[in-house]
C-alpha cells in the first residue's frame, strides 16, 4: 500500500519508512531468536538493522540532491476526531535526512562498538543474559529517533520523542540493581524520567495551543496558520513557543532542567554516547530548527531562547571544570555544548546550530567511547590486580580521574583519538569544532553582545576542562595500580574510534566558511536569515582562547607531576571556596532537592498520602461501612426465625392491601 | 337451594380464621398442617358455593385441582416433617429457627 504512491518524483523516496523499520526488524530478531543467535550474533544483528538503516537514510539524501524539495509520504490516517485530523506521513527533506544520517551514521558506529564494549560490561557486572537486552533497547531507540527525525506532524514527533525519552530511562538504567545503595542507577534512570516529563508537560501544552489557535498540527499548516495569526495574537504564538522550549529544556538538558544529563551517565558508555551525548539530546535543538517559522514569529521567545543556552552553556562549563569522574565532565561539557546549539537555533542562526549538532555528535561520541575504552582498560586491570591473589588494595573507582594517569603509553591509540576528541571540542582549527563553533559566534555577534561574550567565555572554559581532563586521564605517572597496568582496547572497540577520529578531524568540511555546502542544502527546507559570515578577527580571538584555556590546564595540570592529585585538585589551590561549589555544580542539584523534592515528597506522602487519602478519605469510607452494618444488625432482628412471626407478617399485609383496595 | 349463600360465607369465613389462628398460634407443625387444610377448604367452600349459585362447572373443577394440589402439598410436607423430626427429635415450629438474622 505504501508503494503504491505514485505522485512521487524519485521512487527511491517510497524506501523512507525503511529508516524506522529495519531497526524494528532488528528489534524483533533480537527479542525472538536472540538467545539463539548467541552474543556476537546479536550485536551483529543490531548493528546490521541500524547500518542498513543508515544505507536507506544514505539513499534518501542522494535522491533528495536531485529534487531538494521536501516531500511527503502519507503511510495511513492515524486520528480523525471531530476536526482533528492526524494522519501518519513521513517527510524526506534535507533538514530530515540530515538528522536521520547523523543518527543512523553515529548510531551504527556506536552499535558496532558496543559490541566489544558490552561484551566486557555485562561479563564485568556480572549477567551475561543483558547483552541481547541491550541491543535490542538500542535498535528500538533508533527506530524511534527516526521516528522523531521524520515526522510530519507534532503529534508524530512527540511519539518519537516519548520513545527516545522511553528508551533513554530503560538504558540509564541498565544496571538498575547497581549504584549507590544499590538503587542508585535506578534513581538516576527516574530522575531522567520525572524531570523529561516536566519538559514534555509543556511540549503537550504547546500542541494543544497548536489545535486550539491553528486547528492542525501538521507543520506545513501550522507554519501558514501561524503566520497569518501572527499580527493580532503575538501573545499566543509567544506562549506556544516558549512551552515549546519547555520541551527543549528537559530533552536537551537546558536550564532549568538540566540535572537529569550527568545523573543519566549511569549508563552504561555507549548509551552516553549515543544517547546522551549525539542524538537524543538534540533533539530539542531538532525541534526549534524544525519549527523554525514559528520562532521566527515570536522574536521575544528566541530572544529567551538564546539567553537560556548561553547561561547554560557558561553554567556546565564551570561545572566541568571541577568534575573528577571522566565521564561527569563530559556530560556537563555535552551541556554546555547543547547550550551553544540551542543559543544557535534560538536565534534563528539553524545552519549553525545544526552544524554544531553534527560535528559534536561526531567528536562527543568520540570521546564519551574513548573514555569508555579507558573505563574498560581500568576495569580489566582492576580486575586482573584482583585476581591476582594477595592484592590488598581496595578495588578502585575506575571512572575516577584521580586514579589514572600515564594513560597515555598504556592506551596509545585511545590516547590519540581522545586528543582528536578533545582538540575539537576545544575548538582548534582546523578540527571540526571550530568551524561550527566559530559559526555560532559569529551569528552571536550580529545578534547579541552579551550572549556572544558568554559564548566566549564558554569556549575558554571548555578548552581548559578538556585540557584538564586529557592531562589527568593521559599526561604524568600512573596513579593507581589499575592505571598502571590498563592495555589497549580490542580492534572492534578502536575501529569506530578511528573512524570517529576522521569525522571528528574532517567534519568541518561539511560546511566551509564561504562554500557552505550544509547551508545551502538545508536552505531548501529552513528559511534562513541573513547567515553572518566568516570572520578572522572572530575565529581568531575564539583560537586564541582556546589556546589560552589549553595552556593554563598545562600549566596546571601537565607541568608539575599530578602524583598528589589524589588528595587535592590544584585549582582548588587558587580558587578556593569556587572551586569547592563547582565540585559540588553550585548546589543546584540540592537546591532542587530542598526546594521541590522534599516539598514534593511531604505533600504527596504526609498530606496527601497519609492525610488525605488515609485520614479523609479512608474514614469517609470506613465510617459508610460502619453504618451500614449497624442499619444491618437493626433490620436483622426481624428475622428472628419464627415461621409463625412470617405468618402474621404476611396475613397483616394481606390485610393491610386489602383494606386499601376496599376503600379506595 | 333453602339455604341462602350468605350462610356458607359466614361459615367459610369462620372456618379461614380457625385455620388462620391455628397456623399462627400452635407450635406443632402437625396441627399447623391441619389448619393449612382448613383454610384450603374454606377457600373450596366458597368455590363450590358460587358454582351452585351461579350454575356453572368452573368452580367445581377448581376445587378438583385445589385438593389435588393440597394433597400433593401435604405428601411434600408430612415427608419435610419426617426428615426434620430424624434430626431434631421435634417437630416444634419454634425450635427451626437456624435462619434467624
Amino acid at each position: 500500500m505504501i508503494f503504491l504512491e505514485k505522485n512521487i518524483a524519485d521512487p527511491l523516496l517510497n524506501l523512507a519508512p525503511l529508516v524506522i523499520l529495519f531497526p524494528l526488524l532488528g528489534l524483533a530478531i533480537n527479542l525472538l531468536l536472540g538467545r539463539r543467535l548467541g552474543e556476537k550474533g546479536a550485536g551483529v544483528v543490531a548493528s546490521l538493522a541500524s547500518g542498513s538503516s543508515f544505507v536507506i537514510s544514505l539513499l534518501l539524501t542522494l535522491s533528495l540532491q536531485a529534487h531538494p524539495q521536501a516531500f511527503t509520504l502519507p503511510l495511513f490516517q492515524w486520528i480523525s476526531i471531530g476536526s482533528l485530523s492526524v494522519s501518519w506521513d513521513m517527510r524526506v527533506d534535507t533538514l530530515s535526512t540530515t538528522m536521520m544520517l547523523v543518527v543512523s551514521g553515529v548510531g551504527t558506529l556506536i552499535h558496532v562498538y558496543a559490541i566489544g564494549y558490552m561484551y566486557n560490561d555485562v561479563h564485568h557486572q556480572g549477567d551475561v543474559g543483558r547483552y541481547r537486552r541491550f541491543f535490542v533497547f538500542f535498535n528500538l531507540f533508533i527506530a524511534a529517533m527516526m521516528l522523531l527525525v521524520s515526522a510530519n506532524n507534532y503529534l508524530v514527533l512527540f511519539v518519537g520523542w516519548e520513545g527516545v525519552g522511553l528508551c533513554s530511562y530503560l538504558l540509564i538504567g541498565f544496571w538498575f540493581e547497581k549504584g549507590k545503595d544499590g538503587i542508585g542507577n535506578a534513581r538516576a534512570a527516574q530522575k531522567a524520567f520525572v524531570v523529561n516529563r516536566i519538559g514534555d508537560f509543556g511540549l503537550l501544552i504547546a500542541l494543544f495551543m497548536m489545535f486550539w489557535w491553528f486547528g492542525s498540527l501538521e507543520f506545513e499548516r501550522v507554519f501558514n496558520a501561524a503566520r497569518s495569526l501572527a499580527p493580532a495574537q503575538q501573545g499566543v504564538l509567544l506562549a506556544m513557543t516558549l512551552f515549546m522550549l519547555m520541551g527543549v529544556a528537559g530533552k536537551s538538558a537546558q536550564l532549568p532542567l538540566y540535572v537529569w544529563l550527568p545523573d543519566a551517565m549511569a549508563g552504561p558508555t555507549p548509551v552516553s554516547a549515543l544517547i546522551h551525548a549525539a542524538t537524543m539530546v538534540t533533539a530539542g535543538v531538532y525541534l526549534i530548527a524544525r519549527s523554525q517559522p514559528l520562532f521566527a514569529l515570536a522574536p521575544a521567545a528566541q530572544g529567551v531562547i538564546c539567553w537560556v543556552g548561553a547561561l547554560t552553556a557558561l553554567l556546565a562549563a564551570t561545572i566541568a571544570v571541577g568534575q573528577m569522574d571522566i565521564k561527569k565532565v563530559l556530560a556537563y561539557s555535552t551541556i554546555s555544548q547543547l547550550g551553544f546549539m540551542v543559543a544557535a537555533v534560538g536565534m534563528g542562526a539553524i545552519t549553525a546550530g545544526m552544524f554544531h549538532l553534527i560535528t559534536h555528535a561526531f567528536f562527543k561520541a568520540l570521546l564519551f567511547l574513548a573514555a569508555g575504552s579507558v573505563i574498560m582498560g581500568m576495569e580489566g586491570a582492576n580486575t586482573v590486580a584482583h585476581h591476582h591473589a594477595g592484592n590488598p588494595e581496595e578495588e578502585i573507582d575506575p571512572q575516577d580521574m584521580r586514579n589514572m594517569g600515564g594513560l597515555q603509553k598504556r592506551m596509545p591509540l585511545t590516547y590519540g583519538v581522545y586528543l582528536v576528541g578533545a582538540l575539537a571540542l576545544a575548538g582548534i582549527a582546523p578540527l571540526a569544532g571550530f568551524f561550527s563553533k566559530d559559526e555560532i559566534l559569529v551569528s552571536l555577534w550580529d545578534y547579541s553582545l552579551p550572549i556572544f561574550l558568554l559564548l566566549l567565555l564558554t569556549s575558554f572554559l571548555t578548552a581548559f576542562y578538556m585540557g584538564r581532563q586529557v592531562l589527568m586521564v593521559f599526561a604524568g605517572k600512573a596513579r593507581s595500580q589499575a592505571a598502571q597496568q590498563a592495555s589497549e582496547s580490542p580492534k572492534v572497540i578502536t575501529i569506530p574510534l578511528l573512524i570517529l577520529a576522521v569525522l571528528s578531524l574532517l567534519g568541518g568540511l561539511i560546511n566551509l566558511p564561504g562554500v557552505a555546502t550544509l547551508e545551502k542544502w538545508l536552505e531548501h527546507t529552513v528559511a534562513m536569515p541573513e547567515a553572518g559570515h566568516f570572520s578572522p578577527a572572530i575565529a581568531l580571538s575564539s583560537t586564541l582562547l582556546a589556546l589560552l584555556g589549553l595552556a593554563l590546564a598545562w600549566v596546571l595540570y601537565g607541568y608539575r607531576s599530578l602524583a598528589k592529585l589524589q588528595q587535592s585538585d590544584p585549582l582548588a589551590n587558587y580558587l578556593g571556596v569556587i572551586f569547592h561549589a563547582v565540585q559540588n555544580q553550585w548546589w543546584i542539584d540540592s537546591l532542587y532537592q530542598r526546594v521541590f523534592v522534599i516539598p514534593y515528597r511531604y505533600i504527596s506522602h504526609e498530606v496527601l498520602a497519609q492525610w488525605f487519602d488515609q485520614e479523609t478519605i479512608d474514614t469517609m469510607a470506613h465510617d459508610l461501612g460502619r453504618w451500614n452494618q449497624w442499619f444491618a444488625r437493626v433490620l436483622s432482628y426481624l428475622q428472628n426465625g419464627f415461621v409463625r412471626t412470617y405468618g402474621l407478617v404476611v396475613l397483616l399485609g394481606v390485610v393491610v392491601m386489602l383494606a386499601f383496595l376496599a376503600t379506595r | 337451594m333453602g339455604i341462602p349463600v350468605s350462610y356458607y360465607l359466614v361459615l367459610s369465613a369462620i372456618m379461614f380464621v380457625i385455620g388462620i389462628l391455628g397456623v399462627l398460634l400452635r407450635r406443632n407443625a402437625l396441627v399447623t398442617f391441619m389448619s393449612l387444610e382448613m383454610m384450603f377448604n374454606a377457600a373450596n367452600l366458597i368455590f363450590v358455593t358460587f358454582a351452585a349459585y351461579y350454575r356453572v362447572l368452573t368452580g367445581q373443577i377448581f376445587v378438583f385441582f385445589v385438593m389435588t394440589v393440597a394433597a400433593a402439598e401435604v405428601a411434600v410436607g408430612l415427608a419435610l416433617m419426617v426428615a426434620i423430626f430424624r434430626t431434631k427429635h421435634s417437630i416444634d415450629l419454634d425450635q427451626m429457627s437456624s435462619l434467624k438474622g
